[in-house]
């Protein structure tokens, strides 16, 4: 036992004398493999040359025994000392009696099964997201009849969280779409002479797409995520199982404050976009196209109508509630790992990405049919 | 067994978290193959102890040596080849949740040795076999077992490479009576079967009785004492004798005697 340094291994050596398997060196995690345990026929397994053996060394021997028998004679081991054939022993007690497992390869059904679950898993959750608007939406409805239960300095603070500490960010953002805008319109403008008309691209496109979508992803990904991350949390840690307990609704002290403050805020942080996204557009004109900051204003009071601007703010609040909606369900699904919770603030931002997306594709059909 | 030099040995050691001092000149040793219980009351550092003997910590004054070596000075490599010969169970077994129990006790063998997936698989399968987990926790993951499943799997990686010291921390926390002395005899066991000496971090007084071979008392900054237990009766400090002797130790004591 005292020769532990491990820079020392010897070799382990599988060496057959006439039905005699003697294995010498040390059977260590670092040397069995060297080991051919495929053998047939030996008696005696003679361990007396052995130098130390571990786990791994054992598994080596009881594997060779195993083959052995099933190729039809009872090899008796030799030569081990009693802390070795203890070692022998556990080992051999707690070996899965199958010798190897053989991979399940995927099979064409097994795909197909995979493709039935994913749809019908995503189908179920949609109605789970569906139901947690509705449980959501009661909580509000009942709050009219109570309104001293509204959470005001949980509103106050998420309403900070998502809208005023977003205001940079989405300003810049804005800005710099109104650049790009305004360099790339100039560029393709003035072959046609036209140049005074990158007032109107931008100012449809930023009222009526870009500010109010563009802001929309990045609260996603800012608060979304934080929602997400918040709730899950608290999940995690048994605090929501917590105010269960004490009576406490989760919607109504978890999600409607987040929910409301992102409903509230939204349409603030568009127009907000609306703003910077127009300067930087009115800007890039002038250094551009020398389309003077006076021009640009009249420009853009007689020749857009108001319902560009109407258009995209209406969009906010259906956005906010998708965001915050998808945003708390998640939290609402961490379980107990830390695994889960980082998966779902994932899925959260990308589904709510998704989600807005898409219904802003269904405005725009709908706009199109009514004709605003 | 040789009586040679002591396989941990820590001189001197001092540690800080600003200017909260928890170890204040602490020596201990532990010598090969033995079973050494830690206690101390809440706060006394039983596993910042624990973590500046694995090197996770950097201790703001002593020497540590493990196996003769220095671990606070040792070159990279150095400390690779060490970190090999001995393993540590966390609190909770610190499983690594993206991985099944499988994956969590090969990890260790997949990133120090060279070996072919199917040795990994056998060997993996025998440890979590020794800890006695059922064959089909192999494939789940940390989120769908017990704490106590978890622990054991936590043992089975902290035994994976066959270490020569394994550093337990609160094993039996949180589990049930039946659990915890499962736990401690499965300690037990292995230690026989894999030769190996034990540094056990705990607060249950039936694992001290069940499995150390001696007791190292954490306070005031230092280690007390060190004995075994019925020697611990006898040390005259106030928390030594609340604490060994107790209403929980005697009952523990009487469960001893009875068994």
């Amino acid at each position: 036992m005292n020769a532990h340094s491990p820079d020392r291994l010897q070799p382990a050596r599988l060496t057959v004398v006439d039905q005699r398997i003697v294995l010498s060196g040390d059977l260590l995690i670092g040397t069995v493999e060297q080991l051919d345990l495929g053998q047939k026929g030996a008696q005696v397994i003679d361990l007396g040359q052995v130098g130390r053996i571990d786990t791994a060394g054992a598994w080596a021997i009881v594997t060779l025994e195993r083959r052995l028998q099933q190729a039809g004679t009872a090899p008796e081991i030799t030569g081990a000392s009693q802390l070795q054939s203890d070692l022998i022993g556990t080992v051999r007690q707690n070996m899965p009696a199958k010798d190897d497992q053989t991979e399940k390869s995927i099979t064409l059904n097994d795909r197909l099964e995979m493709v039935g679950r994913t749809t019908v898993a995503s189908f179920q959750k949609m109605m789970a997201i569906i139901g947690f608007l509705g449980q959501t939406v009661a909580t509000f409805l009942s709050l009219f009849a109570h309104p001293s239960r509204i959470r005001w300095t949980a509103l106050v603070h998420h309403m900070q969280q998502v809208g005023l500490s977003a205001v940079p960010i989405v300003a810049l953002m804005s800005f710099l779409i109104g650049v790009v805008l305004a360099f790339q319109g100039a560029a393709q403008l003035r072959q046609f002479g036209a140049e005074v008309f990158v007032v109107d691209l931008i100012a449809i496109s930023v009222l009526r797409e870009l500010g109010i979508l563009l802001t929309a992803i990045i609260v996603a990904g800012r608060s979304g995520s934080a929602f997400t991350a918040a709730i899950g949390s608290m999940k995690m840690r048994e605090e929501i199982d917590a105010m269960r307990t004490l009576g406490l609704n989760p919607i109504e002290v978890l999600v409607l404050p987040r929910v409301m403050a992102l409903i509230l805020m939204l349409p603030v942080l568009g127009v907000i976009a609306n703003f910077s996204g127009l300067l930087g557009g009115a800007l890039m004109s002038w250094i551009e196209l020398g389309v003077s900051p006076g021009v640009f204003q009249s420009r853009l009071a007689s020749n857009t109508s108001v319902w560009h601007l109407g258009v995209g703010l209406i969009k906010a609040p259906f956005f906010a509630l998708i965001i915050g909606i998808v945003g708390c369900f998640e939290g609402m699904q961490v379980k107990g790992d830390v695994e889960s919770l980082g998966r779902l603030t994932s899925t959260s931002v990308v589904l709510s990405i998704f989600l807005v997306i898409a219904a802003d594709a269904l405005f725009s059909i709908f706009f199109e049919l009514v004709g605003v | 067994m040789i009586p040679d030099d002591p396989i941990i040995s820590v001189r001197g050691l001092v540690t800080r978290f600003g200017k909260h001092t928890v170890h204040d000149g602490l020596d201990l040793d532990v010598q090969r193959g033995e079973v050494i219980g830690v206690v101390g009351g809440s706060g006394t550092g039983k596993s910042v102890l624990l973590r500046a003997v694995v090197g996770l910590l950097k201790p703001a004054g002593g020497q540590i040596t493990v196996f003769g070596e220095n671990v606070r000075d040792t070159a990279p490599e150095e400390y690779r080849r060490l970190r090999r010969r001995w393993g540590v169970m966390f609190q909770g077994g610190a499983l690594f949740s993206s991985l099944d129990v499988q994956q969590n006790v090969e990890a260790p063998m997949r990133e120090q040795l060279d070996l072919s997936p199917q040795t990994r698989a056998a060997l993996a399968a025998i440890k979590v076999r020794m800890v006695g987990l059922p064959e089909d926790a192999l494939h789940k993951f940390p989120a769908e077992l017990s704490g106590g499943m978890r622990k054991r799997a936590g043992f089975a990686r902290a035994i994976a490479l066959d270490p020569e010291i394994v550093f337990l921390d609160e094993p039996t926390a949180g589990l049930d009576p039946i659990g915890a002395a499962a736990f401690d005899t499965l300690i037990g066991q292995l230690r026989r079967a894999l030769g190996l000496t034990v540094f056990l971090v705990t607060h249950d007084l039936d694992s001290l009785h069940a499995i150390c071979d001696r007791v190292a008392v954490l306070a005031e900054g230092r280690v007390l004492a060190t004995g075994t237990m019925a020697e611990m009766q006898e040390i005259d400090h106030p928390w030594v004798q609340a604490y060994f002797k107790g209403p929980r130790a005697r009952a523990a004591l009487v469960q001893k005697a009875a068994s």
